[in-house]
């Protein structure tokens, strides 16, 4: 196998996230939508039709009082890496409009090149993948404050978050023009990993040691969203609570997270 | 009027009643343009699909047509590789409704995509891992090949056969029709195939997601099988429905039974498939992935069992047990129930393969999502039946489309 297929020493960013940390508060999620100039409606009252690149899910143990239990979950895009980059969403996209960077495991999207058929919606379980139903209006003077690094999306093409690629690249130039070989750890954040007042959201290189990640990721209580599915997606959520990682995926009755790889 | 252009040996309505027809669907075609419009000028934000579906109505209408038109390729596949000669008398019907078929489904696939501009990016960027290219390939090429053989019967016209050139290209291309015949049989194999691969390949899906064969999931396999059974049926719906609007037999009960024999026996081995596969996934496949039958079609208010046994049993068993025998065959009740029960069979598998698959939740904490179809979204699914009825009307009128025609109804 070659190197680039595995990921060799290159890098494969992504995240840990601490389920028991998260509040819940949506800092990420207005974080995300600041930094990556996600468009917004008036009316934001059909949830179907919002795009929301980091979408924080309130799980509950399905318990009554006393014995109620929530647990706040934040998703962003899973950067699935499938198998050997095969991901659900890059594979199936016709016009090569998604790919999967082998030397940093991010799933892109190029919007002008994205025609909108929606294949890669349908393929991803994350429902990690939206569509500019409309044209994206800003509220008067908002455009001002837009992110010049980003992109904004037209109508018709589909979208999702991208890890906050233009910090890489921003991260990428600094080093460069520093005389560094490499960017270190704290050079690239995503926006919602340093927008979490809890701190509950660490990001790095999942193959660097030197990385919290690295560390993170191995924990006994770490877990991926529908692992058994095949998607091999690169954030990992940490609970101490067991109904929380068993919400992680699906499960025969006579099944328990345990019993998973 | 237009006596000079109507075939020989053929009586037709009056040109006022024909004009009739055409208005009423000329009328539901324009509504269906109005809505096409809007969908191309204000977006897709004119329907009612949202972000967990992405797939929709028109996507099932896509798959639905493309399988119903299936008749075509495997009608021509039987009359010119094969060599059943009796088909030759409805093969030509069989192509007139693939060529309305396929022409539909590039359409809707127009108005779907949200940039419509750059549909041609699907050629031009092509991924090789996507079944949606294969489609996109496919499809246009067999589109292409059914224009061609849609071509010779036109140039049969009355007033255009006296043109010495056009009735030689017309005799000519007779001649080597076999050739396209057995292109459009290759080419629908492989995109009739690739639609089921669409979503028998989302491994992120389980509902859908089949295992198979090399990088073919079993859908793919089943897509095609079940078009080239159920077609036929469509084919045979379709000329029952022009003999009762026409008031005359215009194809032999040999030919329709010939047909609709073949249609049922490739039926009973696509249903024996088609019920392998199931069990297969629902014992195997699905519970790799943690889930259960019950988990499909249970927990929400429409997609319950019934709907298993209305593509499966309904749909499937009853029009093939149907159609294999020779009491069933013979008898025209019978028989035309055999072909709407396939029709709602196999539109009924297209359905589930794509909207249930958007429906049924993959993560824990997710819901079933329900969708209805907005009014933009209706008109322009039945635009695609107004422009059938229009063009089935005109080609009736000045095509010889069926060749027993004159034999079966003799004009005094």
């Amino acid at each position: 196998m070659k190197a680039e297929e595995n990921h060799g020493n290159t890098k494969k960013f992504g995240m840990v996230i601490d389920l028991d940390v998260c509040t819940g508060c949506g800092s990420c999620m207005v974080a995300c939508m600041a930094e990556n100039n996600v468009p917004f409606r008036k009316d934001e009252s059909d949830k179907l039709k919002s795009i929301t690149w980091m979408r924080v899910y309130k799980l509950s143990n399905g318990k009554p009082y006393p014995e109620t239990d929530i647990c706040y979950l934040p998703r962003p895009c899973q950067h699935c890496e499938g198998h050997e980059g095969h991901s659900p969403c890059v594979s199936v996209c016709p016009a090569t409009a998604t790919d999967y960077d082998m030397q940093t495991g991010i799933v892109s999207q190029i919007y002008t090149r994205c025609f909108g058929c929606r294949y890669c919606m349908a393929a991803c379980p994350y429902h990690a993948r939206y569509f500019n139903w409309y044209d994206p209006v800003w509220p008067k003077g908002m455009e001002k404050y837009l992110n010049p690094d980003v992109s904004v999306r037209m109508r018709g093409v589909v979208e999702k978050c991208s890890f906050c690629i233009q910090r890489y690249q921003a991260a990428k130039n600094r080093a460069f023009m520093e005389g560094k070989a490499d960017i270190e750890e704290g050079d690239y954040q995503t926006a919602c990993t340093q927008a979490c007042p809890a701190g509950a959201i660490t990001f790095g290189d999942l193959n660097n040691p030197a990385h919290a990640v690295y560390k993170l990721k191995k924990q006994p209580n770490a877990f991926r969203l529908l692992e058994r599915l095949g998607t091999n997606p690169k954030i990992y959520y940490l609970s101490s609570r067991e109904w929380v990682r068993r919400a992680g995926d699906n499960y025969l009755k006579n099944e328990g997270p345990a019993k998973i790889g | 009027m237009d006596s000079a252009f109507i075939p020989n040996g053929v009586r037709r309505c009056a040109p006022g009643k024909f004009l009739v027809v055409l208005a009423v669907a000329g009328a539901v075609l324009l509504w269906g343009v109005y809505a096409m419009l809007l969908c191309w000028f204000k977006g897709l934000n004119q329907t009612n699909m949202n972000n967990n579906y992405g797939f929709a109505l028109w996507i099932w209408a896509d798959l639905a047509v493309i399988a119903l038109g299936g008749g075509a390729f495997f009608t021509g596949f039987l009359r010119y590789i094969i060599g059943k000669d009796e088909l030759k008398n409805i093969v030509n019907y069989a192509v007139l409704i693939g060529f309305i078929c396929y022409s539909s489904a590039l359409l809707i696939l127009a108005i779907d995509i949200g940039q419509p501009l750059r549909g041609w990016f699907i050629f031009w960027h092509a991924n090789v891992h996507s079944m949606l290219t294969e489609v996109a390939f496919c499809l246009s090429c067999y589109f292409g090949v059914l224009t061609i053989e849609y071509i010779p019967l036109i140039l049969e016209n009355r007033g255009i056969d006296r043109v010495p050139f056009l009735h030689h290209l017309g005799h000519n291309m007779h001649d080597i029709m076999a050739v396209f015949a057995a292109t459009g049989a290759f080419l629908s194999f492989f995109h009739q195939g690739s639609l089921g691969g669409v979503a028998g390949v989302l491994f992120g899906r389980p509902f859908s997601y089949r295992e198979g064969f090399f990088i073919w999931p079993w859908t793919f396999f089943l897509f095609t099988w079940s078009a080239a059974a159920y077609g036929p049926c469509f084919t045979l719906l379709i000329t029952k429905i022009t003999e009762a609007v026409t008031g005359k037999k215009l194809v032999k009960d040999n030919v329709v039974e010939l047909l609709a024999k073949i249609s049922g026996w490739m039926m009973v081995t696509y249903i024996i498939a088609k019920i392998v596969d199931t069990l297969y996934w629902a014992n195997v496949t699905a519970p790799s992935k943690g889930l259960t039958l019950m988990d499909f079609y249970s927990h929400n208010a429409f997609y319950g069992v019934w709907i298993l046994i209305l593509e499966i049993v309904i749909g499937g068993i009853i029009p093939a047990a149907i159609l294999i025998t020779d009491k069933g065959r013979k008898s025209p009740a019978a028989r035309t129930t055999a072909f709407v029960l396939a029709v709602i069979g196999v539109c009924v598998n297209r359905w589930v393969m794509v909207l249930q698959v958007m429906a049924a939740p993959v993560m824990t904490f997710d819901k079933w999502a329900l969708y209805y179809p907005s009014w933009q979204e209706v008109a322009t699914t039945i635009l695609p039946v107004a422009y059938g009825v229009i063009l089935i009307a005109i080609s009736y009128r000045y095509l010889p489309i069926f060749p027993q025609e004159p034999e079966l109804n003799p004009i005094d």
